[in-house]
């Protein structure tokens, strides 16, 4: 009986922990689960970006060829569509979700004077490697109000790392050597989020059966939200609208 | 121990006037400042010693509160609170932002070194020059380092409001000190909440060493003079064979004393200005038996007007409030720079008289006899002002000859110690207390009119020709005193053999 209890209770007990990991929500799978995509349209006039002077860094003005860089706080696609909007699970996941930081960092890279990407997202705890391709003299200042804020120097080619220890939707990124350097960051406790591309669409995968909210935030037009209730695999559609002011 | 109730008390009656009573640096007296106080909630502080993004120490917090952060509002506590009282309000003054008491928060001072030595030395120099430039310094500080680069007019505080990079010829007016070690810590921890970044990533990644940061600090050091200046009451100006140079760079005034007079912003009569953008001029003085050159020099990031500056103007104007019920705030305009020098028309009739016109333009019934200039249209005048709405020009020229240079007017005056016009324009004697006061604009600042930086009286003296005595007679003292300091000892020493007794006895 002795042994035979020894390999009864060291089974279960992997049994027990198989079963823990497989129910833990802060893993979702790779695959599966419910997906919502949808497109963000934009109505009304297209508003003029301003032009950036870049006379005072020849090697990022060098970078524009074609046309001569703008600002990029409002993007409409060639579709009609509207970039740049974050696009993600505000509610409907339980309180204490925290999904583990993916090991990989998300790049935000400085090249031409701009960021790339504008509008995106990262996970709490996740690294953030901040790049500088354009080898002159750029500062990244964070200014969030549930992290800490800060502002490192980086006059070279050269990535620096960060993290991020609280969730918050956005925390605006600048470059004060060249003023018109704005990018935003979404900072959340899940991998819920999407951001609206060069065709206006997002799409959020991997989602666990539930009813959530969805907000859709741009920097200048402000949030929307949505309600989504996805079961099993299926693919829900939630478009948003936003129009010019 | 810190107790938070009584460090509330004295946070009350101390520090809410400006700080606000709930900490977010909104207090009455804040909207006339720039910069503005310090908002609490957020806990982003700019002097530390830990790295960007962390908070700072309690000893950083009690740094701030025991010595105040120069050129701005704050006081030094150390010596009107207690011990107890600042420990005390430091203690509150954490309570107004959740990170204080956030346990996760990593605070931990950075590791500093110590400063190589030979920082004086050219080599040392040289080296911080170098990255003085490859880091890009410049950029906001300026080629020459008084805050005038291409982003300065575009910088702005995380709050928003406009913030000036600092003039790094000031160095006594840098908030966290103007030591080089203050200046090492800054650049390694940078000034959180503003455009200021830390550079520690560089050494981190080995970009360049600590040594090499460090050469920057001595390098941004030797900018500002080795003490801060000190206020002079009395111009000496010394009399040469001339003629006097009338080009402000003429190496003539490398060899003239030079004297600092601080500015401060009209807050008198309306419309009141809390934020001068001249903290003070430099004033040089000659002559040459028949006219007097004045050279004044004074820091401005600006030649006024300047279009790349319009927009700083105007987030300026819009936050220092001028009068407590005035008009909305002026548009920026493209207001020129402009400097004024003030006189008595008169001296006084007995040398120890020490009357004089009121120090702001005089008034109606006693004017003051004043030279002008303005940087657009190019000239200098003189004329009556009658306080500070009514100037009337003079016939009587002064000639003005100017230089912006890197953040920097240097102008020169030169007037003839003598004119024609003895009831109006001061007549310049040699030998004489001679009042003088200093006014400053910063077009570009939103200085016009009544909005300027404004000088007390000070005294101007024009040396007379040096006899040979002069130099005669020092030597000749030295010797007198020499001899009866002989004599003196002598007779101590001879004391003791009773020969004082036998003096007294006699």
């Amino acid at each position: 009986m002795g042994k035979l209890g020894v390999v009864a209770a060291t089974g279960g007990a992997v049994l027990v922990l198989a079963l823990a990991g497989w129910m833990r929500p802060s893993v979702p799978a790779a695959q599966g689960g419910g997906t919502i995509s949808g497109k963000v349209k934009f109505t009304g006039a297209k508003p003029a970006m301003p032009k950036i002077d870049m006379s005072e860094e020849p090697k990022c003005k060098a970078k524009y060829t074609a046309a001569p860089p703008t600002e990029e706080t409002v993007v409409v696609n060639a579709n009609g569509t509207l970039a740049n909007v974050f696009v993600y699970v505000k509610s409907g996941l339980p309180a204490t979700y925290m999904a583990p930081a993916p090991a990989g960092p998300v790049t935000l890279d400085q090249d031409g004077c701009r960021y790339h990407p504008h509008v995106f997202g990262i996970l709490v705890g996740q690294s953030l490697a901040i790049k500088n391709s354009d080898g002159i003299l750029h500062n990244i200042k964070a200014k969030g109000t549930k992290n800490r804020p800060f502002n490192i120097s980086q006059p070279a080619v050269m990535t620096s790392d960060r993290t991020f220890t609280a969730p918050e939707v956005m925390v605006p990124l600048e470059c004060n050597v060249h003023g018109w350097m704005h990018a935003w960051l979404g900072v959340l406790p899940h991998p819920f989020f999407g951001v609206s591309g060069s065709d206006g669409s997002f799409t959020i995968k991997g989602l666990p059966p539930g009813t959530y909210t969805i907000e859709a935030w741009h920097e200048k037009y402000g949030t929307q939200t949505a309600t989504v209730t996805v079961a099993g695999s299926e693919t829900k559609t939630a478009d948003f609208s936003f129009a010019a002011k | 121990m810190q107790d938070t109730t009584k460090g509330k008390a004295v946070y009350v009656k101390w520090c809410a006037g400006c700080h606000g009573d709930g900490g977010a640096g909104d207090g009455r007296a804040a909207a006339h400042m720039l910069p503005r106080p310090r908002n609490f909630t957020g806990a982003v502080y700019k002097i530390r010693t830990t790295a960007s993004g962390q908070l700072p120490t309690d000893a950083d917090l009690m740094r701030a509160i025991d010595d105040g952060l120069p050129a701005s509002a704050m006081p030094a506590w150390k010596g009107r609170l207690s011990d107890a009282e600042r420990r005390d309000v430091a203690a509150y003054i954490k309570t107004f932002s959740s990170f204080f008491a956030d346990t996760s928060q990593h605070v931990a001072v950075l590791k500093f070194s110590s400063e190589p030595s030979g920082g004086t030395g050219a080599n040392a120099l040289k080296t911080g020059r170098q990255f003085y430039d490859s880091i890009g310094c410049r950029k906001c500080h300026g080629d020459q380092g008084r805050g005038d680069g291409p982003s300065a007019p575009t910088l702005k505080d995380d709050a928003g409001f406009p913030i000036f990079a600092a003039d790094l010829h000031q160095s006594w007016r840098f908030r966290g000190g103007g030591s080089t070690v203050d200046i090492y810590h800054r650049l390694r921890t940078g000034l959180d909440g503003t455009p200021m970044p830390s550079f520690s990533d560089l050494i981190d990644q080995k970009f360049l060493t600590d040594e090499q940061l460090w050469r920057l600090a001595q390098y941004v050091r030797s900018l500002s003079p080795p003490e801060p200046p000190e206020v002079q009451d009395v111009i000496h100006a010394p009399q040469i064979a001339g003629p006097v140079p009338a080009s402000p760079d003429d190496s003539v005034w490398g060899r003239v004393g030079r004297y600092w007079f601080p500015l401060v912003g009209q807050v008198i009569r309306k419309s009141r200005w809390f934020a001068p953008a001249v903290s003070g001029v430099w004033v040089q003085a000659l002559h040459d038996g028949r006219t007097l050159a004045l050279r004044v020099s004074w820091d401005d990031r600006t030649q006024s007007p300047d279009s790349a500056w319009l927009g700083f103007e105007q987030r300026v104007l819009e936050t220092v409030a001028g009068d407590d019920s005035g008009p909305p705030p002026p548009k920026a305009q493209p207001w020129p720079d402009q400097l004024a020098v003030q006189f008595p028309r008169h001296l006084p009739e007995s040398p120890a008289a020490m009357e004089r016109p009121y120090f702001l333009m005089g008034s109606e019934t006693d004017p003051v006899y004043q030279w002008r200039w303005t940087s657009t249209p190019r000239r200098s005048v003189a004329g009556l002002a009658r306080g500070i709405e009514r100037f009337d020009t003079l016939p009587g020229v002064v000639a003005g000859q100017a230089r912006f240079d890197h953040g920097e007017w240097r102008l020169v005056f030169t007037r003839a110690l003598a004119t024609p016009d003895t009831a109006n324009e001061v007549q310049l004697e040699a030998g004489r207390a001679i009042p003088v006061a200093f006014f400053a604009w910063d077009g570009s600042s939103g200085e016009h009119g009544s909005r300027m930086a404004v000088s007390t009286w000070y005294f101007l003296a024009l040396d007379r020709p040096t006899p040979p005595g002069v130099f005669i007679s020092p030597v000749l003292a030295m010797l007198v005193t020499l001899g009866l300091g002989l004599v003196v000892v002598r007779r101590a020493q001879g004391g003791r053999r009773g020969t004082v007794r036998a003096g007294r006895q006699r």
